[in-house]
């Protein structure tokens, strides 16, 4: 009895954000672990944890976007159409047209704001339900990938191809192979750039007035505006802030993939979506956490690795898994949440 | 000048019809068929052939429009009431139908996939398919209704999951039924030149009708959509009014999975009823039906998913890609939902006023 009642206590001194992001990192560590201890050998190299860095970079930094829109109480599901929409224009620019790499990033960069500044508009100026808006978005984005052009193809674009190519060396995680000879552990440019994104957002969010406003409005609108909070502008930027992250996510997508294609980045909004709500952000707004959804991306792209490793055929398994890991995170916020407010009565 | 006035006049002047939530999809209907008139009246060409049954079939833009927007009418019953109960639209619709199909060619197939006949009747397979499109119908209901999970997110997980569960329940074969007396559901009914969907949608409309006239469905549907807390005080339970409607979503689902594997006597897990979610979403916002929940005009849905497919139909005559067409919707339901905005609305009652004001000062 007495034990039961202290860890009632001590969940209900803990806030939401902070119940959540423990509850995402124990199983992540938890995850992993198993992974080392039943598949074995992959998993124990730290080029493993480095790959699958490198093939979600662009997850994290679209990820870290939805977050944010979560936190404030919307939903922007048009990110993984943004994404294949800046590959294709990117590609499609280098490669016909002859740009520089400069260039491609202006170019995504442009794509991101275009996108947040009329999803933004429509949402907070003309409160239009943020699904509504962005499953458009994400037609609009998915429909004019085809009309830019309909054939995928890869880029041989030289300059881009050095930069693709460009491995940055972590010291001292790397490994001996057979032959003796030492291979570095590496991430590509793009962890880089994910990496600070989550910085830079943490650092926003936890300590900028802006991005305490973001909290604010998520947890409650009304008494946002009477705290002298402008909750149209506040709600404007965080979409405008996701769908510009979308953009460089999509640049870093097609840093790492090369190629343009109308079907890249397909399902990555749910992707993006299912990393927030596993790293504790909740989709009623206002609790939540960008430390815990790279967690959140870390645990999804392990979850990935342990089923294709696994020998299951990837293509349904990972749909199947990513769902019911999405339903069960789900039901534990409700329940968590529902469990919180009966103890607070 | 005057004359122009009184175009305005009489568009401004029939308050009452432009007050009706109708008048909306039979705007755009007459819009769409005003400009095919204009840019090709071949459109409305019906010619009266035979398909290679010998049976007599017509065909032409129109009866593509009677034959695909049916299957999205049916949807479109389904989706009216859960977005008018819960405030929100079920976005699994697609894959949903991909699983009924699936559950279909199952059983009818059996063990093998490519059976010389089918291995039980069409309609134990059909009630098979309700049963199991009506489970993860309350799947979804449960997660909206009973762990508050908004409705768009909670099917999200259906969404993604959904096609590999239908490729998962024919072990990711194709099965392929050859037998002909499938194809009917989908095609035409021997000496009926009018396509088969079309009935089987007049028979779901007919019934949704009697249900909605004879029972309290709507009233309750509305009341929960409303306001969920005075409908609660009211005696009504808001929980099972919108689990319900996500029930009967999944039956509807079942009966368009039907039509679609009939059409092609197979499936296709990735692309078979793919985008219909926003299609379906579409009809309901252009019968002019809120899509935060309250008050719904079946009827509205109903003809808004006819001229869905008619504006489909128009894209894809003026050689549209099927993949290029959603970028068009998009647009269509933007400045849609942005016209039924309450700031666009009063901005046109603005102009409205102004209209009628200066017209007094002329007179």
């Amino acid at each position: 009895m007495t034990e039961k009642k202290k860890a009632g206590f001590r969940i209900q001194d803990m806030t939401d954000t902070n119940l959540l992001l423990a509850i995402t990192i124990i199983v992540f560590f938890l995850m992993y672990i198993g992974a080392m201890v039943f598949q074995g050998k992959g998993f124990l190299k730290a080029q493993t944890f480095f790959n699958i860095l490198n093939a979600n970079a662009s997850l994290i930094i679209t990820a870290c976007g939805m977050s944010l829109v979560m936190i404030t109480g919307g939903i922007d599901i048009s990110v993984g159409g943004v994404a294949a929409l800046v590959s294709m224009c990117c590609a499609v620019y280098l490669d016909f047209k002859g740009g520089n790499v400069f260039g491609a990033v202006l170019i995504s960069l442009g794509i991101g704001l275009a996108f947040g500044i009329v999803q933004g508009l429509l949402v907070a100026y003309l409160d239009i339900q943020p699904f509504i808006v962005s499953l458009a978005g994400m037609f609009f984005a998915r429909g004019m990938t085809t009309i830019v052009n309909t054939a995928p193809f890869n880029v041989a674009n030289e300059e881009f191809i050095a930069v693709k190519e460009t491995r940055i060396t972590v010291p001292g995680f790397g490994t001996v192979n057979k032959l003796g000879k030492y291979v570095p552990a590496y991430v590509e440019i793009g962890v880089i750039v994910a990496l600070l994104v989550v910085i830079i957002l943490f650092c926003l969010l936890r300590w900028s007035r802006l991005g305490r406003g973001f909290y604010a409005v998520g947890g409650n609108s009304q008494s946002a505006l009477m705290l002298g909070i402008n909750v149209r502008r506040t709600r404007f930027l965080s979409h405008l802030i996701c769908s510009l992250l979308a953009g460089i996510g999509g640049f870093v997508y097609f840093l790492h993939v090369g190629s343009g294609s109308a079907s890249h980045a397909m399902g990555m909004e749910m992707n993006a979506i299912a990393s927030s709500i596993i790293g504790g952000t909740m989709l009623t707004g206002g609790v939540g956490n960008i430390i815990g959804t790279f967690f959140g991306v870390l645990s999804l792209s392990t979850i990935q690795n342990i089923v294709s490793s696994a020998g299951l055929d990837q293509a349904w398994w990972t749909g199947i898994t990513i769902a019911a890991m999405l339903c069960i995170f789900l039901i534990v916020q409700s329940v968590v949440m529902a469990r919180k407010k009966k103890a607070l009565k | 000048m005057s004359q122009a006035r009184k175009q305005v006049k009489k568009k401004f002047n029939p308050a009452v019809l432009f007050r009706k939530q109708i008048f909306i999809p039979i705007a755009a209907l007459l819009l769409l068929a005003i400009f095919n008139l204009i840019a090709d009246p071949s459109f409305y060409k019906i010619t009266l052939g035979y398909n290679s049954a010998g049976d007599p079939v017509l065909s032409g833009y129109l009866m593509t429009i009677l034959d695909y927007g049916s299957e999205l009418a049916i949807l479109a019953i389904g989706m009216t009431l859960v977005t008018a109960a819960s405030g929100g639209q079920d976005i699994s619709v697609g894959a949903a139908i991909a699983i009924a199909g699936s559950v279909i060619l199952r059983v009818l197939c059996g063990t093998d996939s490519r059976p010389d006949h089918m291995q039980a009747p069409v309609i134990v397979a059909f009630l098979i398919a309700c049963v199991v499109a009506m489970l993860f119908g309350a799947f979804n209901g449960a997660l909206v209704a009973y762990f508050k999970i908004q409705p768009m997110v909670a099917t999200l997980i259906l969404f993604t999951a959904g096609r590999s569960i239908a490729a998962w329940i024919n072990n990711n074969e194709l099965p392929i039924i050859s037998d002909p007396s499938f194809a009917v559901y989908g095609g035409f009914i021997p000496g009926i030149p009018i396509p088969t969907p079309f009935f089987i949608a007049m028979v779901c409309v007919i019934i949704t009708m009697l249900i909605l006239k004879f029972t309290n469905l709507g009233l309750y549907t509305q009341s929960v959509g409303i306001n969920e807390s005075s409908s609660k005080l009211n005696g009504l339970d808001p929980a099972f009014i919108k689990f319900l409607s996500f029930v009967l979503l999944g039956l509807c689902v079942a009966v368009a999975g039907l039509i679609k594997v009939s059409r092609l006597s197979s499936i296709n897990y990735s692309v078979i009823a793919k985008d219909i979610e926003m299609d379906a979403i579409l009809a309901v916002a252009l019968g002019g039906n809120s899509l935060g929940g309250g008050k719904f005009n079946m009827t509205a849905s109903i003809l808004g998913a006819y001229v869905i497919q008619f504006l489909t139909t128009t894209l894809y005559k003026f050689n549209v890609q099927s993949d290029a067409l959603p970028a068009y919707k998009a647009v269509v339901v933007i400045v849609l939902v942005v016209l039924s905005t309450p700031k666009a609305r009063e901005f046109m009652g603005k102009i409205a006023k102004s209209l009628k004001g200066s017209e007094r000062s002329v007179a």
